[in-house]
Parts: C-alpha cells; sequence; structure tokens
C-alpha cells in the first residue's frame, strides 16, 4: 500500500543537473530499504524554482527538498522515508523573512516567499502530476470541460465564455482570444484547423516548454475545444525540435489521449471528431510568426507572408485555421470549468487572469513564476525573485526579449499588464524577463539582443534584412568608441524606418530594445559616444584598467598574470608599504581583466 | 471515451492516488518512525492506517504521515491525530488491529477511542 509519493522534478532545467541520476538513486535505495510497495517515485514536470534544482518533494509532508544530489538520496530514503525524520539540511527554507523563526522540518513548499504570492492557474499541475500518465490528469479535473463543451454547450456559447473571460493570447500580442475564435468561426470551408505554436524562441522564455514537459495534457483537451468552437477537426502542435522532453511526452500525452477516445472519432458520444499532430520546428526565431509558423508546417521555409488575408479566413493550408499559443490554450479548460467570471476576477481592468514569467539574469529564484496581471514588477523582483545577488542595485528588466524592451529601475512599481508595458514602451511579449544590475551596459544588452535578430531575420523582406544589420554596425561603432551623437540620431531614425517597413513582427519589433533603452537611458549612450566610457564598465574598448599607485602592496600577482606584459614595476613605493607599486602600459594592455581578477588588495579598478 | 460518468469513474479511482499530494486534508495521522518505534512495530502500523483510510475512501480528508521519535519510547509505537481546532489525540502502544479501530471509530466515527490513549494507558 503506497503511503508516500516523491516527486522528481523531470523538466529540462532539473534534467540538465541531474534528475535522472536522482531517479535512479532512489530506485535504489527505495529497493534497499524495502520500501518498494510503500513509496511510490512520480516524475513530475518543472516546479518552476529552476535554480534549486534537481528539485525533490516527498509527500504527504510536502517537504520541499532542493539541489538534492545523488549521495544525498540513501540519506532521505533512510531517515525520512523510512524513519519520518526530514533531512533538515536539504530542505530549502527562504521564506523571504525571519527563516529562524520557521519550523524547517514542517515547512512545505507553499510556505516558501517564492510560491506564497503565486496564483497558478496554467501551472497548477506542473510538478504536480506525472506527465506521463493521463489518468493523473483526469484525477485533476482533467477532460472535464471538454466533457461539458461537447454535452451541454454549443460552439457560440464556448466562444462567449472564452470572449466573457477576457483572455487574451499570451504569446505576446496580446489578442483577445475570444474574438480570434470569434471571427474563424462563420468563415465556411471543407476543413478547419487549430494550431498551437510551442516554437517558444525567445531567449530566456520557457513557459510553454514546461507547460508541454508538466502538464501536456491541458493543451490537448484546450485545442479539442477550440476545435469544436470553430468547427476544426484537425489540430497541429508546433514545436521546436529543441525542446525533446516536451517533444516526447507530448507525444505520449497524445498517444494516451487518442487511445481513451479522447481524440479521434466521435468524443463522448457527441459526434464530435478531432485528431491531433505535432509538427517538429527546427528552432528558427521567425516560425514563432504565424504565418510563417504555417508555411513551415506545410513543408516550406519557415517565412512569413503578408496579412491580410488573416490565418482566420485563410491560414494553413489556405483554410481558416485559429493559431494561439501554449500558454493561452493552457488557461482555456480552467475558463470552462469555472466559468468567465472566475477568470476575470484576476488580473487588471483590460488585462484578466494571470501570467506566467520566466524569471533570468542577475536574481536569486531564476525559475518559473504565475502572478496575476497587475502585479508589480518589485514584488515580482524582489517578494518573488528573492531580490539581486551581491546586494547589487537593479538597474532595469527586459521584458519580451529581443521584440521588446526594457523597464527602468525608476519605473519599478509599474503593474504589469499590457497595457500598462505597452504604455511605456516595452511589451509583455511571451513573458520572459530579464533583470539587469547595475554591472550591466544597456547599449551591450541591446548589441546583444541585434544581434540575435540580425542572426534570426529570415531574409524574405529588406528593413528587416538590411536594416537590422546596419542597426547592429553602429552598435557596434558606438560600443567600440567610435560612435557620435549624429550616429546615435541617425539610428534612431533607421529603428523607426525599420518598425514601419518590415513584412511581419520580427522586424516590425526587432529595433524595440534600441529604442526603449534610447528612451530610458539615453545618457549611457551620450557616454560611450561623447566620453567614450562605458558607465557600466563592460564595453572593452572604452575601459582602461588603472593601478592605483598607493593602494597597490608591489606583490607583482599582477605583472606575473598579465598575458601582454603590459604591466611593470615603478619607483615609487607607497607610504605604509616596503615594495615599489606598479602601473599598466594603456598602450599594450589588451584589457583581459587578469591583472583585476588577480589583485588581492584590490588596488586595481576599471575606469 | 463515450460518455462523462466514464470519465468521472476514472476520476474518483484516480483522485485517491493522488490525494496524497494534496496535503490539505482535515486530520493528520502521524506515526513515530524513529528506531524506537520502528522495533517496537510501527511499520505494520503505518501500514494499517494508509490501508484502511484508503478502503473506506477517507484519502482526501486524512493525511497519513510520519515523524521521527515523540520522546516517550517505552509507549511505542505512538500515533498522533490531529485535527483543526482540536486538541491532539495520542494513542500509545499500537497494533494494526487497533490502528483498524481507530480509523473506524476515531477518523471515520469522530470518536475518540480512549482506551488506547496515552492519558489512559500511561496512568
Amino acid at each position: 500500500m503506497i503511503r508516500a509519493h516523491v516527486l522528481i522534478c523531470g523538466g529540462t532545467g532539473c534534467t540538465s543537473s541531474g534528475s535522472q541520476k536522482i531517479q535512479e538513486q532512489f530506485i535504489a535505495s527505495i529497493e534497499k530499504y524495502g520500501l518498494s510497495e510503500e513509496v511510490k517515485l512520480v516524475q513530475t514536470g518543472c516546479f518552476g524554482l529552476c535554480a534549486l534544482g534537481p528539485v525533490v518533494i516527498v509527500h504527504p509532508d510536502g517537504t520541499f527538498y532542493s539541489m538534492v544530489q545523488p549521495e544525498d538520496v540513501d540519506e532521505i530514503v533512510s531517515e525520512h522515508l523510512l524513519k519520518g525524520r526530514v533531512v533538515e539540511r536539504l530542505v530549502y527554507s527562504d521564506t523571504g523573512e525571519e527563516a529562524t523563526d520557521i519550523d524547517v522540518a514542517n515547512l512545505s513548499l507553499n510556505d516558501t516567499a517564492f510560491y506564497k504570492t503565486q496564483n497558478r492557474v496554467v501551472l497548477r499541475n506542473c510538478g504536480v502530476i506525472d506527465p506521463e500518465d493521463i489518468n493523473e490528469y483526469i484525477a485533476m479535473d482533467g477532460y472535464a470541460a471538454l466533457g461539458k463543451v461537447l454535452t451541454e454547450m454549443t460552439p457560440q456559447e464556448v466562444i462567449d465564455v472564452i470572449t466573457a473571460s477576457g483572455l487574451r493570447g499570451r504569446g505576446g500580442g496580446g489578442f483577445p482570444t475570444g474574438r480570434k475564435w470569434a471571427l474563424t468561426a462563420p468563415n465556411q470551408a471543407d476543413q478547419k484547423y487549430v494550431v498551437c505554436n510551442a516554437d517558444e524562441g525567445d531567449p530566456g522564455a520557457f513557459m510553454d516548454r514546461s507547460i508541454l514537459e508538466g502538464d501536456p495534457h491541458a493543451l490537448i483537451e484546450a485545442m479539442a475545444i477550440a476545435g469544436y468552437a470553430i468547427g476544426a477537426t484537425q489540430g497541429y502542435v508546433y514545436v521546436r525540435a529543441e525542446y525533446p522532453i516536451a517533444v516526447n511526452r507530448l507525444r505520449i500525452a497524445i498517444d494516451q489521449a487518442k487511445e481513451m477516445g479522447l481524440l479521434g472519432k466521435d468524443i463522448f458520444g457527441s459526434g464530435f471528431d478531432f485528431d491531433l499532430d505535432n509538427r517538429l520546428g527546427a528552432g528558427a526565431f521567425v516560425c514563432g510568426e504565424e504565418t510563417a509558423l504555417m508555411t513551415s508546417i506545410e513543408g516550406n521555409r519557415g517565412e512569413p507572408r503578408p496579412r491580410p488575408p488573416y490565418p482566420a479566413v485563410k491560414g494553413l493550408y489556405g483554410k481558416p485555421t485559429v493559431e494561439n499559443n501554449v500558454e493561452t490554450f493552457a488557461n482555456v479548460p480552467q475558463i470552462i470549468l469555472k466559468g468567465a467570471d472566475w477568470f476575470a476576477s484576476m488580473g487588471t481592468e483590460r488585462s484578466k487572469g494571470t501570467k506566467v514569467f520566466a524569471l533570468g539574469g542577475k536574481i536569486h529564484n531564476t525559475g518559473l513564476v504565475e502572478i496575476p496581471m497587475g502585479t508589480t514588477l518589485r514584488e515580482i523582483i524582489y517578494d518573488i525573485g528573492g531580490g539581486i545577488p551581491g546586494g547589487k542595485k537593479f538597474k532595469a528588466a527586459q521584458s519580451g526579449g529581443p521584440s521588446g524592451g526594457c523597464i527602468p529601475a525608476s519605473l519599478i512599481d509599474t503593474e504589469v499588464d499590457y497595457d500598462n508595458l505597452t504604455a511605456i514602451g516595452c511589451m509583455m511579449g511571451s513573458g520572459g524577463l530579464i533583470v539587469m544590475d547595475e554591472d550591466t551596459c544597456m547599449v551591450d544588452m541591446a548589441k546583444f539582443f541585434l544581434e540575435f535578430t540580425v542572426d534570426e531575420s529570415c531574409g524574405k523582406c529588406t528593413p528587416c534584412r538590411i536594416g537590422t544589420k546596419r542597426l547592429l554596425e553602429m552598435l557596434n561603432q558606438i560600443t567600440s568608441g567610435n560612435g557620435t551623437l549624429e550616429l546615435v540620431d541617425e539610428m534612431e531614425k533607421l529603428c523607426y524606418y525599420i518598425k514601419e517597413n518590415s513584412l511581419c513582427g520580427l522586424g516590425q519589433t526587432a529595433p524595440n530594445p534600441v529604442i526603449s533603452t534610447l528612451k530610458f537611458f539615453r545618457d549611457e549612450y551620450v557616454a560611450h559616444c561623447v566620453d567614450k566610457k562605458c558607465p557600466a564598465g563592460v564595453c572593452q574598448d572604452l575601459l582602461s584598467f588603472i593601478i592605483d599607485k598607493d593602494k597597490c602592496i608591489g606583490c607583482g600577482r599582477c605583472a606575473k598574470n598579465c598575458p601582454a606584459d603590459a604591466i611593470v614595476k615603478t619607483d615609487y613605493i607607497a607610504p605604509g608599504h616596503k615594495l615599489p607599486s606598479y602601473t599598466i602600459d594603456l598602450n599594450k594592455c589588451v584589457k583581459c581583466g587578469a591583472c583585476l581578477a588577480n589583485c588581492k588588495p584590490g588596488a586595481i579598478y576599471k575606469d | 471515451m463515450k460518455s462523462l460518468a466514464e470519465l468521472q469513474a476514472i476520476k474518483e479511482k484516480m483522485q485517491q492516488k493522488v490525494a496524497l499530494r494534496d496535503g490539505s486534508g482535515e486530520m493528520r495521522v502521524v506515526v513515530g518512525m524513529a528506531t524506537c518505534g520502528i522495533a517496537a512495530g510501527a511499520r505494520p502500523v503505518l501500514s494499517a492506517f494508509v490501508e484502511e483510510v484508503a478502503n473506506e475512501g477517507l484519502a482526501g480528508k486524512v493525511t497519513v504521515s510520519q515523524t521521527g521519535c515523540i520522546g516517550i519510547c517505552q509507549y511505542e509505537p505512538v500515533v498522533e491525530v490531529m485535527e483543526a481546532g482540536k486538541e491532539k489525540v495520542t494513542y500509545v502502544k499500537m497494533t494494526p488491529e487497533k490502528a483498524k479501530r481507530v480509523v473506524q471509530e476515531h477518523l471515520k466515527g469522530g470518536k475518540v477511542v480512549t482506551e488506547f490513549t496515552f492519558a489512559n494507558i500511561a496512568k
């Protein structure tokens, strides 16, 4: 008789930090202590706290073990599972405040600061169920929404509920989902399609992957509901081949749903047929754009096509098509079951529900968080994210990856929703949130994203293909110390030109990182161009390494480590020191930073 | 899948199995499983609780868990039943048979089995 469940995270994050080994070790140890009949091992999807992986949760206590190593497993089995003693040293105990007063042994996951403020709708099953077992999904109300829709509701009623809920596209654009369905439903055709965009390409965003890995049936159920609403009988999930775990779990889930008759002919005896298949993408960023994605499914090179006609009229294979993002779909079954009012009660005036953010960059708790729309950036970064490591100052957060913009520290109390972010020249995007501290150079950051879009531009239209390339060259000129204020103005003009003239979303948003850093951090561009300095000390060409002769103790470690022989001894002996100090010949210096890294008294600084 | 009833049947069957992960049961049964407890036979007691709770369909309501040494080793196996808003009940010198009675009378029936309690036996 099973009395305890051990949940091991099998998401991509924890898999790469070794959760497979942990699982094997658990199997061996449970066997060794004769607990096979009493303890069940479950491999789940992502828990969200990827920074602390591999993560293991033991139920019924709900004990949350973090950074578990294979050699810890035997102790967990013999102490916790056999003798009921929690292995306290492995328990994650960051509760935000007064951690010392907390009874660590009884601390469950939901009490931690990271989880306490979250509201899990989309991620409700991630890290809770075994994604490879359809029965566990059914136990969590799975497929009940599909059953309700097929037996009690008309297609129009389904569309009305989704419209009334205020759900908007989570892929970035924020288009109202109900309206998208309503625009597609009336178009007559011999075949219509439902397509799921799982081509998550923003650097730093991984919520769609986590849903596919942790709760793939939610997506399948939602796509069948969408099919019923618009009159489609075939769906495709377009997922990048770079997500092998997600692809595999989705494949298993689709097969299980077919076997159980939750996909296929005459579902729930309603006469409604719906079939689903997945299509693998090769990982091109442009294929996240809806028309390019459909072109790719059709077997052609992933290039966008002009709209109109919109996919609602002529989409996949020229037929009416609804295309939604994974996270958008994952909301749908919950809305059907709990009602539009329930969903609309969360969030802000025009952005309802929750949003999943992938926290990354200079932040303690890197991982996935789901919070109601309208949560302030301050809460996300400091309460849930645990703040910035090393006591550094928050400088800005990049939202929406290469298509988005930055939110500067002065706007940290912005309530995050679609409209507020658009108002400050930023965008929600897919929910990647990269936190930057005072050591980040904003020009360099813009350059990083431009390098990405230059690589990923499909080349079909000239403004994007050539414009982004020229833009990157200008940024390179600035960071190498050859910029002028005229160049900055010219660059700004080019940004708007690219924005207005590009064919698809990729080009139209590509200049955003430059535009928003120019808006909030123009002084940094000026510093690069006029003073020839990089205030954050990042752009190598604008840096000089200098030895403070009064702090130098003359140990010579810098000179020994200098690959360019640029550091020489001087005649000067600082008061209180015995040996002569060193100096750097700036003409020879290659700015590698080896001297700085090796200076014990901290006498070397960047200027 | 041809009907909602079919889905509902799977759901009910499975819910008992995943309820363990919910942890929000109104009642908690904690079995002392330190060396002293195990030596005195706590494991069959724990198994009896888990089994009986499942048989009675109480898995959603009752969480059966284990703990370390409570400190009254001569009275092991010790079992504590905790319920929000009520005083903790400590059962001592438990056996699988006694466990079944506790499930029936206390967890299901709401009546403390006073003859097994610490207060009674330690007198």
